[in-house]
């Protein structure tokens, strides 16, 4: 009874660090603005206020983490729920820079009659009189600038997350909106309302196993905390059985969000079905903050175990690579082999995470494996909104046409296009000078000094295989005779412009001087707990 | 002018290339000639480079020039460094001055070509890459050259764009490629795991200390590299289709310099090939499997183009037998690349002189008679026929010689096949010869065989009296064993028997393929190819290569690819009708409240995640 009836003297209010946490904050804050915009502001001008807003909050949340990262001090911040270390903040880093470059091309309205890639009303029935209606009197979903946001923010806070329930409510936060933003495609609405539906009954499902697989951790160690699962793991006190199973369960839900085989089956229909400027984002950025936990959680709480759940991230790895790879080759349609081209991806990545080259190991090399996942995802994220960019400007009466038949002879119509596109793929494939190459070098040395030597040369085969479809894509391109019927490419406004422009910027730079960027992933360092 | 500014020798053509590709139509004018002037200048100051060093005494003729530091990570540095030294001016001269030949040919035979100012800027690209990687001082770095030079070589095969063939001719050689490169990647994976750096001195110098399985396996490595890039057995099948290329493309690229990368390679990677016997072995088994099989196919190919291709393969082999031997044929493999870049570039701008009058015919036995047409061509090509025979005093009797020479000095097999290939290229290379310019004439009415322009003969002309006098590199005092020895080493070793009569036995070997080619030969020859035994067919098809990796590696992957995407899109869903069978219903009960395919999405994740835990269980407990 005392203990309902405690005196206010005794309640201390949770110490939270504004400073710390203020990129956050501003996200959040500004997504909630955002809506009230929506309540209160006449339709006509709220795209623009929208934008604003939304350019604003990143670029100075951008602003406030570069100052943390400078100022360098890592701590634990409201009361050890959130961690602001090294890693967490370059996470920022990348992914707010990405999220401006979608959040251009959510604006870009240039190249479909001056309507954006989103539907004018969610509810009005696909084909209905509502829905010309609609499109006719120029309606938008401005809501989809505080939905970003609020996906931004949970994935800033879920790659921060130093708790097992912080980190289920933030991914939650960042989920939701996304299901949202799948459906709302203007063109093709009842794909994209398929594809909605099943990342949102795939997600649900998945999250039931995280959560299961947090009940399990909480049982085993007495708290949700990342450092405390640690301590009680070093102690050895407990259940190893329920500790197994819980890893497992909790590793299930970071993995179907990372896209790891056989959690991945979600990617190609909803890469498919999403607008594409939705799939950039997703892919780009769902994959980082996914990633950067998936290793938190790995390496913090459970790196003492790693020894028993190391095996079974080599098998995921090396499925990953080998059906990602493997299975792009049949597909027909661009953004369906884009999707399993980021399989193939997470697949990289996984090498260097179960390769465990840590600080102190030992090791004869100096790349971690931290360092390099690190590296690996800016040098994945930048080419990957890219091309799904550019995706978006190869058009024909339908909307865009993405099957693979319809991009034959693109070279000839448009050499600057196709050029560009090429490149990114040049990218993914791992060519030298490219972003992508120095990517696979950081990954792949982190794994192989890590003694993950096999799993590298089966990364080094899979990315042989990859290499052969971005070839065909280019051949296709290149060297195939224009039909009578190609589509047309898109004149983009200034956002999509500035959105390739701003990938391919960053492709070349990071493969020429990749030297500034590698150094930012090791200055991050390590995880804290 | 100092080795500072080698870095120029690089950016001259890099530069060239950048304004020809980017500056777009506005070039077109102009833009040939400027992508011929970029080669010239990085060989007049090669030259200079070359005469410089050659006033230095021999221990002071290396020298590192670091540009800049790439990346650092902890440990791992690597600095973007140039090395200079005998080996590498000797390619940088090869590169720049028969790239400089074949670019001022390109002019005349390219005249029609639309897209000329691209292929001048490919071409630049090419040679930009290729200086890149014979002049880096980092494993790592050479790799992006190796690219560079691997992406160029796929731009150009593919380069008539509106042939089919060409662009899965490019495709297949990037491909192929590829594979070649997942050697030299591992390797240089390896050395940072071992040595902690990839540049060449630190591998040199860690080299002896390195134990055998990983020095095996670091031979091994690079040697596949060495064989995707250089044509050898088993990744050969590419080459010959990398013909599509127009013809310049095929005596630069294909015939002069990057098909030989693999062979600097080996070569540059001496101190670990001398700390590893299997792996040096397997260097000399592949070199005469390649010099063989290669010599087999040119006997067969009515193309022209291919005939040569083939003669390269075999020719690239010769290098790579003698590389593999060790100090004894480091020098010599080096020689004969050398040579070999002058005999065979001639001999292929010859053969695209003789299409460039034939209408861009390549079947040889549409030819014939060719002799009284085009003076100047048939002498040339009867030059590089002579030289890559092995007949003195031309380029290719000396290095040739030495090989076969330091090949029966090491093991009497491995002579007797290098005696055994000698002997076969002069039959090949009679037949081409015969094919071509003798006999009676096969071509059709409306085709008008004549002499080229100028501006194709003379680099037939200079590359010509370079295949007769390129020999004067050894004969004159041994001069370039003394060059490279600093670097690579040598030893003198002695065959069984004396130099003299090894000469002279293969020589009557050469000669016995000659005779044997005039008898088959010197009757009419068919339009159309006769069946021809097995053997011939065998030959015909490339030894069945093609054949084989379809079936050890295409289709496996094929039924791979097939399973894979069968089980991603209906596997599961197969699992859930055979388990509802089993349960009774159950889970087609279950199936009415959902449509789609969600369900057996969310099926697989149910079996990944039990697979999962039981994965964990299963560690834990056993």
């Amino acid at each position: 009874m005392s203990a309902m009836l405690l005196p206010l003297a005794d309640f201390t209010a949770p110490k939270i660090e504004y400073n710390e946490l203020a990129p956050l904050l501003v996200v959040f804050g500004a997504a909630c603005v955002g809506v009230l915009v929506e309540a209160f502001l006449p339709r006509p001008l709220r795209h623009l206020v929208q934008l604003a807003i939304t350019v604003v909050a990143v670029v100075v949340s951008g602003v406030l983490t570069g100052i943390l990262m400078n100022g360098k001090k890592e701590l634990l911040a409201a009361q050890g729920a959130i961690s602001v270390d090294g890693p967490a903040l370059f996470t920022w880093l990348i992914l707010l820079a990405l999220s401006l470059i979608s959040v251009l091309l959510f604006a870009e309205r240039s190249i479909d009659g001056g309507l954006s890639a989103f539907a004018g009303q969610a509810a009005a029935v696909p084909g209905s009189e509502a829905e010309r209606e609609g499109t006719a009197a120029r309606i938008e979903h401005t809501e989809i600038f505080p939905l970003t946001l609020f996906a931004v923010g949970g994935m800033m806070l879920f790659a921060a997350s130093n708790d097992l329930l912080v980190l289920f409510v933030a991914l939650e936060v960042f989920s939701l909106p996304l299901y949202l933003l799948c459906g709302l495609a203007r063109r093709r609405r009842l794909i994209s309302q398929e594809a909605a539906m099943k990342y949102f009954l795939l997600g649900a499902f998945s999250s039931a196993f995280l959560l299961f697989g947090i009940a399990l951790l909480y049982g085993y160690a007495g708290t949700m905390s990342l450092g405390g699962i640690a301590d009680a793991l070093s102690s050895d006190t407990g259940s190893d059985t329920i500790l197994l199973a819980g890893t497992g369960l909790l590793g299930v839900g970071l993995l179907f969000k990372v896209g790891g085989v056989p959690f991945h089956s979600w990617t190609p229909d909803v890469y498919q079905g999403a607008p594409t400027p939705v799939t950039g984002f997703m892919a780009a950025c769902t994959k980082i903050a996914a990633f950067v936990g998936l290793m938190r959680v790995f390496y913090v709480a459970l790196g003492g175990s790693r020894w028993d759940w190391a095996p079974m991230m080599w098998i995921i790895a090396i499925l990953t690579m080998v059906v990602g790879s493997i299975v792009a080759i049949t597909q027909t349609d661009v953004k369906r082999m884009l999707a399993y081209s980021s399989i193939a991806h997470a697949g990289f990545l996984l090498t260097a995470f179960v390769g465990l080259a840590q600080a102190g190991s030992g090791v004869h090399n100096g790349i971690t494996s931290t360092q390099a996942v690190l590296f690996y995802l800016v040098s994945y994220g930048f080419p990957t909104i890219g091309a799904f960019a550019v995706v978006t400007l190869v058009r024909d009466a339908g909307g865009e046409a993405t099957h693979l038949s319809r991009w034959a002879g693109l070279g000839k119509k448009s050499p600057l296009l196709a050029g560009i596109f090429a490149f990114f793929l040049l990218s993914f494939a791992g060519i030298p000078l490219t972003a992508g190459f120095t990517g696979k070098w950081a990954v792949f040395s982190a794994a192989w000094t890590g003694g993950a030597w096999p799993l590298v040369v089966v990364a080094v085969l899979s990315s042989l295989v990859a290499a052969f479809f971005y070839v065909r894509v280019i051949v296709l391109m290149f060297f195939s005779d224009l039909p009578a019927d190609a589509p047309d490419v898109a004149l983009p406004g200034w956002q999509t412009t500035s959105a390739v422009a701003l990938g391919l910027a960053a492709t070349v730079v990071l493969g020429l001087v990749p030297g500034p960027v590698l150094d930012l992933a090791a200055r991050a360092g390590e995880f804290i707990r | 002018m100092s080795h500072e500014l080698t870095w120029l020798l690089v950016a001259v053509p890099a530069l060239s290339a950048a304004i020809l590709l980017l500056g777009g139509k506005a070039t077109n004018a102009w833009g040939h000639l400027l992508g011929t002037l970029a080669p010239v200048i990085s060989f007049a100051f090669g030259v200079v480079l070359f005469f410089q060093m050659r006033g230095q005494a021999s221990e002071e003729r290396s020298e590192t020039v670091r540009l800049f530091e790439w990346f650092s990570v902890g440990q791992i540095k690597v600095d973007f460094t140039l090395l200079i030294d005998p080996l590498s001016i000797l390619f940088v001269l090869l590169i720049t001055g028969v790239g400089s030949l074949i670019h001022i040919y390109s002019i005349g035979y390219m005249e029609h070509d639309p897209r000329r100012r691209r292929f001048f800027g490919y071409l630049n690209l090419f040679i930009a890459a290729m200086l890149l990687l014979v002049l880096a001082a980092d494993y790592l770095l050479v790799f992006v050259g190796w690219e560079g030079v691997g992406l160029a070589s796929y731009l150009l095969i593919g380069f008539w764009q509106h042939k089919n063939s060409a662009a899965v001719a490019a495709k297949k050689a990037f491909v192929v490629n590829r594979v070649g490169d997942i050697g030299l990647s591992l390797a240089v994976m390896s050395m940072w795991a071992l040595f902690g750096s990839s540049a060449f001195a630190t591998v040199n110098a860690g080299a002896e200390h390195v134990s055998s399985t990983w020095a095996t396996l670091l031979g091994l490595m690079l040697l596949l590299a060495a064989c995707g890039k250089s044509a050898q057995v088993p990744l050969q099948s590419w080459l010959l289709d990398a013909m599509e290329g127009p013809t310049p493309v095929s005596a630069l690229i294909h015939a002069a310099t990057m098909v030989t990368a693999g062979v600097y390679l080996v070569v540059r990677s001496h101190a670990i090939y001398e700390v590893t016997d299997a792996a040096s072995t397997a260097v000399v088994i592949v070199g005469t499997v390649t010099a063989l099989a290669g010599a087999i196919i040119g006997c067969a190919k009515d193309d022209i183009k291919k005939a040569l291709a083939g003669s390269t393969m075999s020719q690239i082999g010769y290098m790579m037998l003698a590389a593999g031997l060790g100090p004894a044929g480091y020098v010599f493999a080096i020689f004969h690349l050398l040579t070999h870049g002058f005999f065979k570039a001639n001999m292929f701008l010859g053969a695209g002189s003789v299409m460039h009058g034939m209408n861009d015919d390549v079947n040889m036995r549409h030819y014939g008679a060719l002799r009284t047409p085009m003076k100047i061509t048939f002498a040339t090509f009867a030059f590089g026929y002579l030289a890559i025979l092995g007949i003195p005093p031309f380029a290719g009797f000396f290095s040739k010689d030495k090989i076969i020479e330091a090949a029966f000095a090491d093991n009497t097999v491995i002579g007797l096949c290098a005696l055994l290939g000698a002997g076969i290229t002069a039959f090949y290379m009679t037949r081409v010869m015969l094919m071509t310019f003798f006999g009676k004439k096969r071509w059709a009415d409306d085709v008008h065989p004549h002499e080229s322009p100028a501006v194709m003969t003379w680099p037939l002309i200079i590359l010509a009296a370079l295949s007769l006098g390129g020999g004067a590199l050894y004969f004159a005092g041994h001069w370039i064993v003394d060059w490279l020895e600093p670097i690579v080493g040598h030893e003198e070793e002695h065959p069984p028997v004396s130099a003299l009569v090894m000469t002279l036995i293969t020589l009557a070997v050469v000669a016995v393929g000659i005779v044997i080619a005039v008898l088959k030969y010197r009757r009419d020859i068919p339009r159309e190819a006769p069946a021809g035994s097995p053997v011939t067919v065998f030959a015909r098809r490339d030894l069945y290569g093609d054949a084989l990796n379809e079936a050890v590696l295409m289709r496996p992957g094929q039924y791979l690819t097939r399973t894979l995407v069968w089980l991603d899109n209906r596997g599961v869903d197969g699992l859930v009708n055979g388990l509802a069978a089993l349960f009774g219903g159950l889970s087609g009960r279950l199936r009415r409240f959902q449509t789609g395919f969600v369900r057996s999405y969310a099926l697989s994740m149910v079996f990944g995640a039990a697979f999962v835990v039981v994965a964990l269980l299963a560690v834990r407990l056993s």
